[in-house]
Order: C-alpha cells, then sequence, then structure tokens
C-alpha cells in the first residue's frame, strides 16, 4: 500500500486529499499512468507534467524515480512559500 | 539553529532580540521579513498558506544545514506561517549570524531563494473577486541557479 498526498490545486481538482492504493507500478511514471486510467478528473490532472512536482517519502524526484521502499507519494503544483 | 512552523503571527523584533542575545562572538546578522501586500488587482481579503506538514520542517533544516556548512554561520533562524493571514502581517522570516556580513547576506540570501521554490508552502489569495492560487515565477527557479 502506498499513500498519496495531493496538495492546493491539485487538491482541489481531485477532490481528494490523501488516499491509500495498492498498485503494481513500479516507478512514479506508471503510478501516474494507473491513476490516469481510473477516472477522467485524474487524467485532465496529470495532463501537463510539467506544472506538477512529485515528492516521494518527502523528497523532490521525477516521474522515473522508483517505488521500491516509498511509502508516501505527494502531487502538487510548483511551491510559492516566502 | 532552529525551524518554527506556525499559524499565529509573530512578533520580527522580539525574534531578532532574542536571536542576538544567544550570539557568541558573531560579527554579523542579516534578517529578512516577508510581508503579506495587496499585489492583486482586486482588494485581497487574506492569504491562505497551504504546506505539506512532514516534508516542510524537513527541507527547511536540511536547507539550513547545507548554508551552515557553506557560510560557517554561528546559527540561523527560519520562522514560516501556515493558515490564513492578512494584510501587512508578517508571512515569514529568516535570521543569520556570521563572522562576517558578506556570509550573513549570502546564506540568508541562499535560504530565501531555496525556501521559495524547494520548500512545500503554496499560497492562494482571497480577493473581493474571488479566490486564486498564486503561480510560481521562472525568476524563483532561475534565482536558485546562482548557488
Amino acid at each position: 500500500m502506498i499513500k498519496i498526498l495531493y496538495f492546493s490545486w491539485v487538491r482541489e481538482r481531485l477532490g481528494v486529499s490523501e488516499q491509500l492504493i495498492d498498485t503494481n507500478a513500479t516507478n512514479i511514471g506508471e503510478l501516474i499512468d494507473e491513476l490516469k486510467s481510473k477516472d477522467e478528473k485524474y487524467k485532465l490532472t496529470f495532463d501537463d507534467l510539467s506544472l506538477i512536482k512529485i515528492a516521494a517519502n518527502q523528497k523532490l524526484v521525477d516521474v522515473r524515480h522508483p517505488l521500491k521502499e516509498v511509502t508516501e507519494v505527494a502531487f502538487f503544483p510548483p511551491m510559492t512559500g516566502g | 539553529m532552529k525551524v518554527i512552523l506556525q499559524k499565529k503571527r509573530f512578533d520580527p523584533g522580539k525574534l531578532i532580540n532574542e536571536f542576538q542575545n544567544k550570539l557568541e562572538n558573531a560579527g554579523a546578522m542579516v534578517n529578512f521579513v516577508g510581508i503579506v501586500r495587496n499585489n492583486h488587482k482586486f482588494n485581497l481579503v487574506k492569504l491562505h498558506i497551504e504546506h505539506y506538514p512532514e516534508m516542510t520542517k524537513k527541507s527547511l533544516e536540511e536547507i539550513q544545514l547545507i548554508s551552515k556548512k557553506r557560510w560557517h554561520l554561528k546559527d540561523s533562524l527560519i520562522i514560516h506561517r501556515y493558515g490564513d493571514l492578512n494584510i501587512n502581517e508578517p508571512i515569514m522570516m529568516v535570521i543569520t549570524a556570521a563572522d562576517h556580513r558578506l556570509e550573513a547576506f549570502n546564506a540568508a540570501e541562499f535560504l530565501m531563494d531555496y525556501l521559495k521554490s524547494r520548500a512545500p508552502f503554496w499560497k492562494k489569495e482571497f480577493t473581493d473577486d474571488g479566490s486564486v492560487w498564486v503561480s510560481s515565477t521562472e525568476s524563483d527557479e532561475n534565482s536558485l541557479n546562482r548557488w
């Protein structure tokens, strides 16, 4: 099981902030493809990946990052703190 | 070295004094305070800041440690708020202390640049015309390249 978190407009578009999923994906890119195949909302949200940042176990990664040993994945737009 | 994440308003002057009173033999101290401003074409009602609690503190402590090693900082403080903020209220503050001003200035700028595009905070502006998530700017991302 992997915990997936969504923040900011990604969370608002999907209407969910957190979910636990069983996945056969071996990396983040495959996980995104799985999510996109679930429902139109996911397909639209993940359509342009240049708008989305990814964290695996609270560290910034890219779509090639393997899911082995990853328990938490987060999707969010570029940060705007400060 | 300290990272503070909190909802409630803070007093920058008080934090500067407390920070300085604990310093030992530092020749320079630099601080930066980010403030909520009415930069929208509509009146800002409030600024909401969302964050990713499990990752925020970790990422800030990481950049704080990098800055300490690189500029031999005597001490540093990062404080950042989340939740609802009003115009003119402080959003965040960085304080750095070093032997000399150049190290303290550089470390403060480095911390600000990294904090803006690497710490998981997102701002949402609520105006009298509705609400909008603030977009990141290319200049924020590019400013990391100088380090």
